[in-house]
C-alpha cells in the first residue's frame, strides 16, 4: 500500500522531479558563485585542485563503495589520461592538432579507459584480497615503466605543456586560474552526475550485487566478472577525466602522478569521506584537501596527523564521515536531536581537545628533538611556548589527560543519549 | 662462469631475505586470510630498534631483543587493532594495515629522521670470508645467509612435528573445528601474527646493514614481497620459498648482465634507424637488462596471473 502511494506521489516524467535535482542544481550554483567569495588566486588554485580530487574520488568510489574491489594502483588511469593529455596540449602547440581546450580531458578519459579494458581483463577476475594485489602489482610496474619508457613519460623529470595553444573558446583561451576554474567545474559536474547516473543503472545496480553477494548474483545470471569489469572500465575512464584537468591545471605530470603514494592517497580521501554513500567521496575529497591544506602551513608532521586520523577512522568509524552525517538522519526524524547536544558537548569535547593536546605534545617533542639547540621557543596553537620547559610540558600532558578522562567518562552517556534519540515515542527502535 | 657463482650466492641472500618476509606474509594470510600490508613496515621496525640497540650494547643483542620487540608489537595490534576491524570484512582489514603502514612510516620518520640512519654490521664478521676469482664474499652476506635457513628449517620443524604446529595447521583449514575441540584460536591467530612480524623483525635487523636503514626501506621491499606471496601462490609456504629465490635470482642476474635491447635487436636482423634521438622507438632500442631488472618481479607477476591465477603452488581458491 504505501509503496504504491509513494510510485503515484512521484511525477510520471522519469522520476525527474525538483527534490531529485535540487542538490545539483545548488552544487551547480555553488560552484559558480565559488570564485566571487574566495578571490584570491591561492584560493582558486585549492578549489580547482578539489574539484580534481573529487572526480578522482568519485571514481574510486565506483570501485571501492560500489563495486567492493579495493585497488593499490588507481593513480596509474588518471596518471595515463594526464600524460596522453599533455602530450596533446604539444601537439596543439605545434600545430599537428587544433581543438578547444575544454575537449581535451574527454581524451584523457579514453585513454584512462583503453587501459583500464587491457588491465581490468586480468584483475577483474577475482574481488577482494587479490584484486587488491593486482592493482597494487600492476601500479608499480607502470610507476617504474616511467622511468624507462622516456617517449611517453618524459623520465624523471616528467612532460610537461602549455594549455594556451587550443581553439579559444568564446573568446577564452584559458591563460586565467579562473578561467581554468570554470572549465573544471563545468567537467566537475558533468562527470559527477554521469557517475551518479551509472550507480542508477542496471550495471551499477548490479555491481552493488555482486559485491554484496558475488554467488547469489551469480545465480540471478549474471557474471560477476563482467560486472566488475564494466564498473572498472567506467572508473578508469572518469580517473582519466580527472588526469586530463589535472594536465590543463598544472601543465605537468611525473612519476608522482603514477606511483603508490598518489593511489594510497585517493583511498585515504575516498575512506575518510565514507564509501557507503555517492557524497562521501565528495565530503572526503574537500575536508582532506582543506585539512592538508591547513596543516601543511602550520606543522612539519601533518602527514603523521593524517595517518593517524586515518587508521582511526577504519577502526572506528568504518562508514567514513558520510556515514558519520547518515547515522544523525533517524534522530534528525524523530526531532530528538535536541537530546543529543549535551552529551556532545561533555563528551566529544573534550575528546577533541584530549586529541589537540596529543598533539601539541607530540609537536613539542618533534620540536625538543629537531630544532637547533638553544632554539627553545615555538609556536603551539597561537602561544608561544617553550619545548624545553616543565611548566609547558605538564601544561599539555594535563589537557590531554583532562581530555581524555573527561571524554571516557562521558561516553556511558552519550551511549544512553545515543539509543534515546534513535528510539522512536512509541519504543520502537 | 666464476661471475654466475658470485651472483648465484648474491640472488641466495636477496631470495632468503624476501623469503623471511614472505614466510610470515603467508603464514598470517593462510591462517586469517588478512594480507598484512603492513608487514614490511614490522621489518623496517626491526631495523631501526636493531640500530637503537646496537648503539648502546652492540649488534648481538639487537639481533635478539629487536624482533621480539617487533612481535610483541604486532601482537598487540593483532589484538587491539586487527581483531576490532575483523567485523567489518577483509577489504578494511586490508585498509587497516595500509594505514598502519603509512603510519608506522611517520613515526619512524619522527623519531630517527627522514635520512638513512648508520646501522653497520658487527666487527666481528665484517671480513672477506672467500673470494671467486677477485669477487670477495663478505663472511656477512654467508651469515645472513646461515641465519634464514635456520629460519625457514626451524619453522617447518615447529609447524610440522609439534603440536602447536599440528594445531596450526589444522586452524588454517578448519578454525571454527578447531575452537570447539576447545582450542583457543583467536590466542593462535595473536601468536601467528606476532611470531610473522618477528620474522619480519629478524629479517630486518640483518638486512638493515646492507640494504641501508632508511624511512623509504619498507616500500621498497613492501611490494616485492606482495609479488612473491602472489608468484608463489597465496598460502602456500613453499611457493613462497621458490618464489623469493626465483626473484632474488631475476633481480641479480638482471642487475650484473649489461645486456642491450641494440645487441638483441642487432642480432634478430632489424637495422637501428638513423637518428636515434628522434625515433619514436628510441626507448626499445637504448634499453637494457640492468634497467628492466627492477620491473621484472611485476613483469613475472603479471605472467603468472594471466597463465596461472593460482601462483605457482598455490592451490586453493581465495
Amino acid at each position: 500500500m504505501t509503496s504504491l502511494d509513494q510510485t503515484r506521489a512521484r511525477p510520471a516524467a522519469g522520476g525527474l522531479s525538483l527534490a531529485v535535482l535540487a542538490p545539483w542544481l545548488m552544487a551547480a550554483l555553488f560552484l559558480a558563485i565559488m570564485p566571487f567569495v574566495f578571490t584570491d588566486n591561492s584560493a582558486i588554485t585549492i578549489m580547482n585542485q578539489m574539484a580534481i580530487t573529487i572526480i578522482f574520488a568519485l571514481a574510486y568510489n565506483m570501485l571501492l563503495g560500489q563495486g567492493g574491489m579495493l585497488s593499490f594502483g588507481h593513480a596509474v588511469y588518471m596518471g595515463l589520461g594526464g600524460f596522453m593529455c599533455v602530450h596533446i596540449m604539444n601537439w596543439m602547440e605545434d600545430g599537428l592538432i587544433t581543438m578547444p581546450l575544454p575537449l581535451l580531458p574527454l581524451f584523457g578519459g579514453f585513454f584512462g579507459l583503453g587501459f583500464a579494458m587491457l588491465i581490468g581483463s586480468f584483475s577483474t577476475r577475482k574481488a577482494g584480497t587479490v584484486f587488491a594485489m593486482i592493482s597494487l602489482g600492476v601500479g608499480e610496474l607502470i610507476a617504474a615503466c616511467s622511468v624507462i619508457v622516456v617517449v611517453f613519460f618524459g623520465g624523471e623529470e616528467g612532460v610537461s605543456g602549455d594549455r594556451t595553444y587550443g581553439i579559444p573558446v568564446f573568446g577564452f583561451e584559458f591563460l586565467h586560474q579562473i578561467e581554468v576554474y570554470y572549465l573544471t567545474a563545468f567537467w566537475l559536474m558533468l562527470s559527477a552526475a554521469l557517475m551518479y547516473l551509472f550507480s542508477r543503472t542496471p550495471v551499477g545496480r548490479m555491481a552493488n550485487a555482486v559485491r554484496d553477494n558475488p554467488e547469489r548474483a551469480e545465480f540471478l545470471g549474471y557474471s560477476q566478472r563482467w560486472v566488475r569489469y564494466y564498473s572498472f572500465c567506467a572508473s578508469g575512464f572518469f580517473a582519466g577525466i580527472a588526469g586530463g584537468l589535472f594536465a590543463i591545471n598544472y601543465e605537468i605530470l611525473t612519476e608522482e602522478n603514477l606511483n603508490l603514494a598518489t593511489s594510497g592517497m585517493i583511498l585515504l580521501v575516498t575512506f575518510l569521506g565514507g564509501v557507503g554513500f555517492f557524497f562521501g567521496p565528495i565530503i572526503g575529497a574537500i575536508v582532506f584537501t582543506l585539512l592538508a591544506t591547513v596543516l601543511k602551513l602550520h606543522t612539519e608532521l601533518w602527514q603523521l596527523y593524517v595517518g593517524a586520523i586515518f587508521v582511526a577512522t577504519v577502526m572506528f568509524f568504518p562508514g567514513g564521515l558520510a556515514g558519520l552525517l547518515a547515522m544523525h538522519v533517524a534522530p534528525w526524524r524523530l526531532g530528538k536531536m535536541g537530546v543529543l547536544v549535551k552529551p556532545y558537548l561533555t563528551t566529544l569535547l573534550p575528546g577533541v581537545i584530549g586529541g589537540l593536546g596529543l598533539a601539541g605534545a607530540t609537536e613539542m617533542l618533534f620540536h625538543a628533538r629537531e630544532a637547533a639547540t638553544g632554539d627553545e621557543a615555538m609556536g603551539l596553537f597561537f602561544m608561544e611556548v617553550s619545548s624545553h620547559s616543565p611548566v609547558a610540558w605538564a601544561a599539555v600532558l594535563a589537557v590531554t589527560a583532562a581530555g581524555f578522562w573527561l571524554a571516557r567518562r562521558g561516553a556511558p552517556g552519550l551511549k544512553a543519549a545515543w539509543d534515546e534519540a534513535n528510539t522512536a515515542p512509541g519504543g520502537r527502535r | 662462469m666464476d661471475l654466475v657463482l658470485v651472483n648465484l650466492i648474491d640472488g641466495l641472500v636477496t631470495g632468503l631475505l624476501l623469503f623471511m618476509l614472505s614466510s610470515g606474509l603467508t603464514l598470517i594470510f593462510s591462517m586469517m586470510g588478512v594480507l598484512n600490508f603492513a608487514h614490511a613496515s614490522f621489518y623496517m621496525l626491526g631495523a631501526y630498534f636493531a640500530y637503537q640497540i646496537s648503539k648502546s650494547v652492540g649488534f648481538w643483542p639487537g639481533l635478539l631483543i629487536a624482533p621480539l620487540i617487533v612481535g610483541v608489537l604486532g601482537a598487540l595490534v593483532e589484538r587491539y587493532g586487527l581483531r576490532r576491524v575483523h567485523k567489518y570484512g577483509h577489504v578494511p582489514e586490508l585498509i587497516f594495515t595500509f594505514g598502519l603502514a603509512l603510519l608506522i612510516e611517520e613515526i619512524v620518520q619522527f623519531f630517527w629522521g627522514r635520512a638513512q640512519v648508520p646501522f653497520l654490521a658487527p666487527e666481528a664478521l665484517n671480513f672477506a670470508l672467500f673470494s671467486i676469482s677477485g669477487n670477495s664474499i663478505p663472511a656477512y652476506k654467508v651469515f645472513m645467509i646461515f641465519i634464514s635457513m635456520a629460519i625457514f628449517i626451524g619453522l617447518l620443524l615447529v609447524l610440522t612435528k609439534s603440536r602447536v604446529g599440528l594445531i596450526i595447521q589444522a586452524a588454517l583449514s578448519h578454525p571454527q573445528t578447531v575452537e570447539t575441540l576447545g582450542h583457543n584460536v583467536p590466542l593462535i591467530f595473536m601468536g601467528v601474527f606476532g611470531v610473522g612480524t618477528a620474522l619480519a623483525g629478524v629479517a630486518g635487523v640483518i638486512a638493515g646493514p646492507v640494504l641501508g636503514t632508511f624511512p623509504g626501506m619498507a616500500i621498497v621491499l613492501g611490494s616485492i614481497v606482495f609479488v612473491t606471496i602472489v608468484v608463489g601462490g597465496l598460502g602456500s609456504l613453499w611457493g613462497a620459498l621458490v618464489a623469493s629465490l626465483l626473484i632474488g635470482w631475476l633481480t641479480t642476474f638482471a642487475a650484473s648482465y649489461n645486456v642491450g635491447m641494440m645487441d638483441v635487436l642487432t642480432g634478430l636482423g632489424f637495422t637501428p634507424p638513423e637518428d636515434l634521438s628522434e625515433s619514436l622507438f628510441r626507448d626499445i632500442w637504448s634499453l637494457t637488462l640492468p634497467q628492466v631488472g627492477p620491473i621484472l618481479p611485476y613483469l613475472l607477476m603479471v605472467m603468472v596471473l594471466v597463465f596461472r591465477p593460482y601462483g605457482l603452488f598455490g592451490k586453493r581458491d581465495v
